[in-house]
């Protein structure tokens, strides 16, 4: 028996060390002409309402690609909430899909990591060249003057979302300036009532981020210059993620309640069940608010407006690109995939489901067919009113930090706190301090 | 036994044979199994401890005096060596990053004192309730224990949800129920998140108190107690003197244990806040994540977490020479 059980534990022990060595990152194999037969890992992010109706979206177009090419996916859905962690998990291990989904705004950070896959010229030539994308998406593919570690997949810009039947029944128009935004607002708020003017994910980080940068570029603020070096505490930035932190301090337009919402599907149910008159929300939204049970036609889409005197910006290039991992067996299989993904067809279809903007020139954003007026003003701001995200590798932990930072500024103010400048200034110094931390 | 009665048949062969025999004999003397079978036995233990706690300790400690961030991650060989640069950082004091630094060490400490001392006074309670044999001891007993064998998350989860401003127990109880107030309070944010994560973590950790303590107390003789009422203790002087004085090698286990994991929770603040958790309640463990992994900078990470596990070296430390002071005395 003592025999027995030394055996058992020398062969575990045995079965540990080779198992724990087999995990060392493989070498790339070399790829051959031929990729049927080949399994490629997908891990695709959580575009739909849910991510049951992500997989039921992808997976007829995953069997047409296996039908054409021979090459089996493997389709796992992400939730964004565990997307940055997972790919960052693969990243250090060297172990993970082939082909992912990620944010764009994250694109230059995971570039940085040097565990995605450049594409060079020959890539890009597979793919069509990078002429068929829009620019502005593809520019949000990799830092400039290198090769982009992502393609662009599906686009999309923010907007202010506003209840038609609501402003008609106040006999309000939507805002054009930030200041009558702020009043037409007050106008909705009836807290007895639990109605409120605008509802914000005031518990989101990447959304806290994202309206500090947008709020920001209106008061020509930048959260980092020109050499990469942050720059939260600058006069712009402060002005900015005043602006957004008075809707609820100042101006007490949304519901305090808001601030424990952390994901993007609870304010589109605020504002679906008309509890709130207003919505800053990206072109996909429109997903969620059918799902929600509120038909297009109910709520019309403006630019977020900017203040007086302010830049005429409404958004960044949001949207999702699709990346390589350079660890990857199968890198021709992978190209083949995204080639696929990218085609004219498949960005149709799925920016269709996913109700996105296609990244592709001459392909029509069939979503919106039915609503023209809808169509026209998220074209014009994805045109004209839409700016870069900053190309940093540090974006991420702008991100992680600003939002952050933000969050924290929204709940001080949601349990009673009267929140200064200085304050706003202060807490976005910290997340500056931060960053020089981590270099 | 087995493996001596083998070896003698070998001695019989060489009956004080050649010198190239002897020497035989002493490698097989020196393959004696009864020698070598404790440490053998021991062997895959070992090297399961090498290789669960003693190496990732040492890659972690190493980690910390190297720049790891997101440039390297994958190939960590070429990260640059920052000698105690990370952890200059870390215990840099006048930037906003260290005195939140300093702002969670306290709370931690707070929260950590408050954790033990009353999950401690609850699960000794509890026992001495239980000693005596009543109807629905059993089912009293496993009532108790159910925090403790719920899954941490999803206990943790439930409480989430209860502490939720509009729709929570708590506030419907609170406000709709009682009347306490008006205005539904927020627990997960502000100041009174710091009294969420205390009452979620005691109801976690006292039933370890009281398994600890039960087990204690049913090793006391009954003898004792009655020689005690024999000579006229009361029941406080019987609780205060026999069982706390026969129990105190015991609690002092129980009190270490509770501090070093209340110390270092992640769990409970993580899952009630997220990676932002509101300042009462930002504790050390969650601080770290949140100023150094979520930035991908896991040389500073390490830095700070092998801080905190030299503070609790030194506590268990402390605890070590207060314990062997104690018992020389007692």
């Amino acid at each position: 028996m003592k025999f027995r059980i030394l055996t058992v534990g020398l062969a575990a022990t045995a079965a540990l060390t080779l198992i724990l060595a087999g995990c060392s990152p493989a070498t790339p194999a070399p790829t051959s002409s031929s990729n049927e037969g080949v399994t490629l890992k997908y891990w695709a992010s959580n575009q739909g309402a849910s991510l049951q109706d992500d997989a039921n979206i992808l997976r007829p177009e995953l069997d047409k690609f296996k039908k054409r090419t021979g090459i089996t996916v493997e389709l796992d859905v992400v939730p964004w909430s565990d997307l940055t962690n997972n790919t960052l998990a693969a990243a250090v291990s060297g172990q993970g899909p082939d082909v992912l989904n990620i944010g764009n705004t994250n694109a230059v950070t995971f570039q940085s990591t040097g565990a995605f896959y450049p594409f060079d010229s020959a890539a890009l030539d597979i793919l069509g060249g990078k002429d068929r994308f829009i620019a502005s998406s593809f520019a949000t593919g990799g830092a400039k003057g290198q090769n982009p570690t992502s393609i662009p997949l599906y686009s999309q810009v923010y907007g202010l979302f506003y209840n038609i039947q609501m402003f008609k029944d106040a006999g309000l128009t939507p805002p054009t300036t930030w200041e009558e935004l702020v009043q037409t607002a007050k106008a909705f708020t009836k807290p007895a009532e639990n109605k409120y003017g605008i509802v914000i994910p005031g518990g989101t980080v990447n959304a806290s981020m994202h309206f500090s940068y947008i709020l920001g570029a209106q008061n020509d603020g930048s959260p980092f210059d020109a050499n990469g070096k942050p720059t939260f505490t600058s006069d712009g930035m402060v002005a900015g993620v005043m602006r957004y932190v008075n809707l609820l301090s100042k101006d007490h337009v949304v519901n305090p309640s808001a601030v424990q919402y952390t994901d993007y599907t609870q304010p589109a149910g605020d504002f679906a069940r008309g509890n709130v008159a207003m919505y800053m929300a990206q072109t996909t939204s429109r997903n969620v608010l059918t799902k929600n049970g509120m038909d297009a036609s109910a709520y019309g889409v403006v630019p977020i407006p900017a203040p007086t005197g302010g830049k005429n910006i409404s958004s960044f290039v949001g949207g999702t690109n699709i990346s390589i991992f350079k660890n990857s067996k199968h890198i021709s299989a992978a190209l083949e995939f995204v080639k696929f993904m990218t085609s004219d067809e498949e960005q149709e279809i799925l920016n269709r489901a996913y109700t996105a903007l296609p990244v592709v020139n001459g392909v029509q954003a069939t979503a919106f067919a039915d609503q023209p007026a809808q169509l026209a003003t998220w074209s014009q701001i994805l045109t004209k009113q839409a700016i870069p995200m900053a190309l940093v590798p540090g974006v991420q932990a702008f991100q992680a930090n600003v939002g952050g930072a933000v969050v924290a500024l929204i709940a001080k103010a949601a349990t009673g706190a009267a929140i200064s400048k200085d304050d706003v200034r202060s807490a976005l110094q910290g997340a500056q301090d931060k960053m020089g931390a981590t270099g | 036994m087995a493996a001596a009665l083998v070896e003698r048949p070998a001695r019989t062969v060489a009956p004080g044979g050649s010198a190239r025999n002897r020497g035989k004999r002493r490698v097989s003397r020196w393959l004696v199994w009864n020698k070598w079978t404790p440490y053998l036995l021991i062997l895959p233990a070992v090297l399961m401890e090498l290789l669960i706690h003693v190496i990732p300790m040492l890659v972690g400690m190493w980690m910390s005096f190297i720049g790891l961030t997101q440039f390297f991650i994958t190939n960590w060989a070429t990260a640059p060596g920052v000698g105690f640069g990370n952890y200059r950082i870390a215990l840099n004091f006048n930037n906003s990053l260290g005195e939140k630094l300093v702002q969670s060490f306290g709370a931690t400490l707070g929260f950590t004192l408050l954790v033990v001392g009353i999950s401690f006074i609850f699960g000794i309670s509890a026992s001495l309730m239980l000693q005596h044999n009543f109807r629905g001891r059993g089912l009293l007993r496993t009532v108790f224990l159910i925090p403790y064998a719920l899954p941490a998350y999803a206990g943790i989860i439930t409480w989430k949800f209860m502490f939720q401003r509009d729709n929570g127990l708590i506030n419907e109880f609170l406000v709709n129920t009682l009347h306490i107030t008006d205005d539904a309070p927020f627990w997960l944010i502000g100041g009174n998140a710091f009294v969420a994560v205390v009452i979620v973590a005691i109801w976690q950790q006292w039933p370890f108190a009281f398994l600890m303590t039960m087990a204690g107390m049913q090793g006391i003789p009954d003898d004792l107690h009655e020689a005690a009422s024999i000579d006229g203790a009361n029941i406080w002087q019987r609780i205060r003197y026999i069982t706390l004085g026969m129990m105190r090698p015991i609690n002092a286990v129980l009190l270490l244990l509770l501090f070093l994991w209340t110390f270092r929770e992640f769990n409970t603040p993580f899952v009630l806040f997220g990676p932002v958790p509101p300042d009462s309640a930002n504790l050390l463990t969650v601080n770290i994540y949140s100023s150094s992994f979520i930035q991908w900078n896991f040389g500073l990470g390490s830095a700070m977490s092998v801080l905190l596990m030299l503070f609790l070296v030194v506590i268990a430390g402390g605890w070590a020479l207060w314990n062997r002071r104690v018992n020389r005395n007692a």
